[in-house]
């Protein structure tokens, strides 16, 4: 059990490791973007082709940014995390018999 | 313009609210616990799931709100677009698999399970009733406005015709009637923006460039009407100084993980592994959708123009459904309208049956009954406070008529991320969290953002009319300051209070939120 205990620590912090890495990115990815906006006015001004400029390109990303993150996080989830606890609760109940 | 005289309007109206009574019809038969009113029976999938968290999101403020604003103001509309997104990621990262395993109807299941579950609970439920009642306010005022200048009905009827609507789901169908009106109006919302981003692009070579060099085009002349001459970069309305951009952008982002009606969708699905597939799929149909109004905000700059989106009333939000009509007709523009109501519906039921968990299931059987009530009990009050809070949403609606009730959108998001989000992130993180850090916490969070707006520009200035001198408090958004207040007043008064069981608990809470719990599957059937 005490093995068991560990392993689940383990993927515990794990988990919320990756969850607050997620979670920073995406803070430093939009507040970038919005501290752009406050003081980087050319910068997002500058044409990048007729009708597209760096903030329009940079908006957009943010957005694709967010659902990129998601899709990273659920992929790792379902086949990395859930494997794992699984594992471990399938011991458990093998542990307790 | 209007679609009083647009007969096809009516006809879209009528078939959107006979399908979902049909629904509700159903559903009223399948609610017959607590586990069906509140959670629908946890049955809906993930894919179902991120669809009606989708529709429960995507208000009419969304639709509209940004599509005009981007029609008047061009690029400032994005910041909104990525604003109202960016929570999602944050929801999915750290609150909803402990959420799903942790709790059972609301979300102050988890901060009370730790604590003593009265002061808790009696505080949440004051945090959820101050986020609920701001943004019902806000999407009622705003329905009236829509659906008198849509439909030519006087304001009181707009607002009693869609309490009327929302309270028959809610009452008789619960979560299983409210989930479908969610799902049904994201797929007719998707939908109806999509082919109507199509019909704009068309007349552009399906390049949105060439749409927007044609916009910036227009626009550079300060005749065309445009707030900003130059609409493909920041202005200077949306953002005023670098604080209230950080503000306003904290309070979007935590905001959206403190929303009660949001954070209460995660318990309809069996496990958290539903409750992360569902998020994953809301944020994909959201980020596509505020994609698409920004071709709908420039077509509608380019094909209607803003001097006409003016002159229409409603402060731009006429531009989508304007929209509509000069790319597809009357029968299009019809159509957009219905869309644009069963928005207003779904998002106000979803409102109404968050409200009522916390009334019945937070305060009535946990608070005043201590957590020991019957089936039918839980049922009938659950019903009871339902329709107490739709007939409140219509008097509210009411009573604001012709309130500038912009700035309470703000407020509600503002509220959610200082009250709901640092109690729920202490209760599931941080091991020494006690009842009183928890209780002081989410009133330091409600009543500080209430006290701060109030004192604060928005109030003052723009609502009251008073100079600059009556500012006491500089800041549009108070959410930098109390979203970090309430984290530092969980953290100090919990430190000052400290509660060996609360601490004791916290390595089984740790293994439910990894594992959940058996015992809430079963209550499904």
């Amino acid at each position: 059990m005490q093995d068991l205990d560990a392993r689940l620590s383990a993927i515990a912090a794990k988990r919320w490791q990756l969850g607050l890495l997620l979670t920073a990115l995406m803070l430093a990815g939009y507040f970038g973007f919005i501290l752009l906006v406050a003081f980087g006015k050319p910068l997002l001004a500058t044409l990048l082709m007729p009708g597209l400029t760096v903030g329009i390109l940079v908006g957009a990303m943010v957005i694709l940014f967010a659902q990129g993150l998601t899709l990273f996080y659920v992929n790792w989830a379902n086949n990395t995390y859930d494997p794992i606890i699984n594992q471990i609760m399938a011991e458990r109940e093998g542990a307790k018999k | 313009m209007s679609a009083s005289n647009n007969p096809l309007a009516i006809l879209f109206f009528f078939v959107f609210v006979s399908a979902t009574l049909v629904i509700t019809y159903f559903a009223a038969k399948r609610t017959r616990s607590a586990a069906h009113f509140y959670a629908a029976g946890r049955s809906i999938t993930g894919f179902q799931n991120g669809l009606a968290l989708a529709g429960d999101y995507m208000s009419a403020a969304s639709f509209l709100g940004i599509a005009g604003l981007v029609s008047l103001n061009g690029f400032d509309g994005l910041i909104y677009s990525t604003g109202w997104l960016v929570g999602w990621p944050i929801i999915l990262f750290l609150i909803a698999e402990p959420l799903r395993n942790l709790g059972k109807y609301t979300f102050t299941d988890v901060v009370a399970y730790r604590l003593t579950q009265k002061p808790v609970r009696i505080a949440a439920a004051i945090g959820t009733m101050a986020v609920v009642l701001t943004y019902l306010i806000a999407q009622m005022v705003g329905a009236g406005t829509l659906i008198k200048l849509l439909f030519g009905l006087a304001y009181w009827q707009a607002v009693c015709l869609v309490g009327i609507v929302m309270i028959t789901y809610v009452l008789f169908g619960g979560m299983i009637a409210t989930t479908w009106v969610q799902i049904i109006k994201a797929g007719l919302l998707l939908g109806g923006a999509t082919t109507m981003a199509l019909l704009v692009l068309w007349q552009f070579g399906m390049n949105p460039t060439n749409l927007f060099a044609k916009a910036a085009e227009l626009a550079s002349d300060p005749a065309y009407g445009a707030q900003n001459t130059k609409v493909l970069e920041p202005g200077t309305k949306v953002v005023t100084g670098a604080w209230d951009a950080v503000s306003l952008g904290l309070a979007l982002m935590f905001g959206t993980a403190g929303l009660p009606h949001i954070l209460m969708r995660f318990y309809t699905v069996p496990n958290a592994k539903a409750a992360r597939v569902s998020v994953v799929w809301a944020t994909i149909w959201i980020g596509f959708f505020y994609l698409i109004t920004f071709i709908l905000g420039f077509g509608a700059m380019v094909l209607v123009g803003p001097k006409v989106i003016l002159a229409a009333g409603g402060g731009g939000n006429m531009a989508a459904p304007m929209l509509a009509n000069a790319v597809g007709g009357s029968a299009f523009f019809g159509f957009i309208c219905a869309v644009a109501f069963a928005t207003i519906l779904a998002v106000v039921a979803g409102l109404t049956l968050s409200g009522a968990a916390a009334l019945s299931h937070d305060l009535w059987v946990n608070v005043f009954r201590g957590g020991d009530a019957d089936e039918a009990e839980q049922l009938r009050v659950a019903r009871a406070s339902s329709l107490l809070l739709g007939v409140c949403a219509v008097l509210l609606g009411i009573a604001f008529e012709g309130q500038n009730v912009a700035y309470m959108v703000g407020l509600t998001f503002s509220i959610a991320a200082s009250a709901n989000f640092p109690a729920l992130m202490l209760a599931i993180f941080w091991r020494k969290l006690t009842t009183a850090g928890a209780v002081c916490s989410i009133l330091f969070g409600s009543i500080g953002t209430l006290v701060l707006i109030y004192l604060g520009p928005t109030i003052q200035i723009d609502l009251l009319k008073h100079g600059p001198d009556a500012v006491w408090f500089p800041l549009k958004n108070p959410c930098l300051v109390t979203m970090t207040g309430a984290f530092l007043v969980g953290i100090v008064v919990s430190l000052l209070s400290p509660e060996p069981r609360a601490e004791g608990m916290f390595a089984e809470t740790r293994d439910r939120v990894l594992v959940g719990a058996p015992d809430i599957k079963a209550v499904a059937h």
